[in-house]
């Protein structure tokens, strides 16, 4: 009893911080499901969030900036397919894979110009980040209202993808791009709602992350960014469960060995976790064995 | 019999490669009209550019009287226009129900009258709707494959190998629904390397070599030619 309350904090600050790599996790692992593309990009994406709201907030209250951020990063997502990715359709896939570092670059040198390079504060966003106190433990609101509402979104992301006609064309595209066309699925519509998706979801991350730091900084989204990956990889590239499962795994990992006072080993952990998934199970928890039929 | 499908010219190339070199040639509603050849004689790629997959080089693609070429495949396929692809291409990831919804795809309306209508063609996708397709054989996929393009309520469909890889009863099960599709209205593009079924299900067919069309003629005098036995149904010339 006495360690469950000594480790409670840490188990729920890892829950929590596990429920934001998923809301990031997820974008990588769809378009990565759709494209067989890493968009090294995303973990900016999820950067510009942090710092569209922390540009906004200082114009417009709360109410607004939410959604305007919301609304800016589905753009900027939206757009960075459009612009970076979809003229390389038809090129080899290191060419694209080189297209999302550029842009990856591209956006944290744009922050960089912005930001001119200091830590931006990020707002305190009301109810989200009011101090509370759970089970004895006192924590922000954002650490209790995550896992609930990454579990809402996961469900209706699934439920989207299962049942609706655009996620059974989603996920026959996912397959195979020709014979998709032939049923008169417009392909680069369907890779746009998927980047779509994924930018709306790491929006979401980035309030929900951004309210347990003091600011953003142009590199703000590399870390994380990086974790989420590794959480997709591990819970089987191109899964939607498989990534969140592999979010939450390591959010709760490295929170408790920070909790056992390991502190500097935490990150090491992760990619630790990263080597040994690739060297014995490359295809992660919930990953399809690549079988190219011919 | 008006044409419902007329090609002028057509030449497709890959890179400096030039796969099918000017052909023309006509479907008229309610034929099964076949093309056959050896292997790279250009018949795919007449398929595969008639619905923009490749895009030709040259000449013209008209469909109802309407330019097809340079169209989007989706905008294509819109017309009433359906291609079910060599090696069968069904969506393993998803089920046999889903297969057909996506054979759908582009239809507003009911689909229940039509499922029925497949499934009546194909009772062994009924039973297995809900199966994933990479579960079913390859026969079965064959039939899902053709089924799924039914769904898009065609008025030409046109099949590129359907009985590669099968067995010879399996064929002849392929070839018979063939012959029932039509019967029930739908004109048929079909390409074959299995020449001699193509031939006796055909009304017309072309015979294509090295990119160019080299003889045509009702199915019948087809199967019927000398050289044809010959070079294509394995019949020694007398």
């Amino acid at each position: 009893m006495d360690w469950l309350s000594r480790n409670l904090p840490y188990l729920m600050a890892g829950i929590s911080v596990g429920g934001q790599y998923a809301l990031i996790a997820i974008g990588y692992t769809m378009v990565y499901g759709i494209l067989r593309l890493i968009n090294f990009a995303h973990g900016d994406i999820f950067m510009c969030a942090g710092l569209i709201m922390v540009y906004a907030a200082t114009v417009f209250p709360v109410y607004i900036s939410i959604p305007l951020v919301i609304v800016v990063t589905v753009l900027i997502g939206f757009a960075v397919e459009r612009v970076a990715y979809k003229p390389l359709r038809t090129a080899p896939r290191m060419s694209v894979m080189i297209s999302a570092i550029g842009v990856s670059y591209l956006l944290q040198n744009l922050a960089l110009y912005i930001t001119g390079g200091l830590a931006q504060q990020y707002p305190a966003l009301p109810w989200i980040s009011d101090v509370i106190t759970v089970l004895g433990v006192t924590t922000k609101r954002v650490t209790v209202i995550t896992p609930p509402l990454v579990i809402l979104l996961v469900i209706v992301l699934v439920f989207l993808i299962h049942k609706t006609k655009v996620g059974m064309a989603m996920r026959a595209a996912s397959k195979d791009f020709e014979t998709s066309q032939l049923m008169g699925i417009k392909i680069n519509s369907v890779i746009s709602l998927t980047f779509i998706i994924g930018s709306f979801l790491a929006a979401v991350g980035s309030f929900l992350y951004f309210s347990n730091y003091t600011g953003v900084t142009p590199t703000a989204g590399a870390m994380p960014g990086l974790k989420a990956f590794v959480a997709a990889v591990f819970g089987g590239i191109g899964s939607i469960p498989g990534a969140v499962i592999g979010a939450f795994i390591i959010g709760i990992s490295e929170n408790i060995i920070k909790g056992l006072g390991w502190t500097t080993f935490s990150d090491a952990f992760t990619f630790a976790l990263l080597i040994v998934v690739l060297i014995f199970k490359p295809t992660g928890l919930f990953g399809e064995a690549a079988t190219d039929k011919v | 019999m008006s044409k419902i499908l007329e090609i002028k010219d057509l030449s497709v190339a890959y890179g400096g490669i030039q796969a099918v070199r000017g052909i023309s040639f006509e479907v008229n509603e309610g034929e099964i009209v076949t093309l056959i050849g050896a292997n790279g004689a250009g018949k795919s790629s007449t398929l595969r550019s008639i619905v923009g997959l490749v895009k030709p080089a040259g000449g013209s693609v008209l469909f109802q009287g309407k330019e097809l070429r340079g169209l989007a495949t989706e905008n294509i396929v819109k017309n009433g226009i359906t291609l079910v692809p060599e090696g069968r291409r069904v969506f393993v990831n998803l089920t046999v129900f889903e297969n057909l919804r996506m054979g759908a795809y582009m239809r507003k309306d009911n689909l229940d009258a039509d499922l029925d209508w497949v499934y009546s063609l194909f009772p062994r996708l009924k039973e297995r709707s809900w199966q994933s397709a990479g579960t079913l054989s390859g026969g079965e996929q064959q039939m899902l494959a053709i089924a799924r393009a039914l769904m898009s309520k065609p008025k030409l469909i046109m099949m590129d190998e359907p009985s590669l890889g099968l067995a010879p009863l399996v064929v002849q099960g392929v070839f018979d629904i063939i012959s029932e599709i039509n019967r029930q209205g739908v004109t048929i593009l079909l390409v074959e390397q299995n020449a001699n079924m193509a031939l006796k299900a055909a009304d017309r067919g072309y015979v294509m070599e090295t990119g160019r069309i080299t003889m045509t003629g009702t199915g019948k005098e087809l199967s019927e030619n000398e050289e044809i036995r010959a070079a294509y149904l394995g019949k020694s010339k007398k």
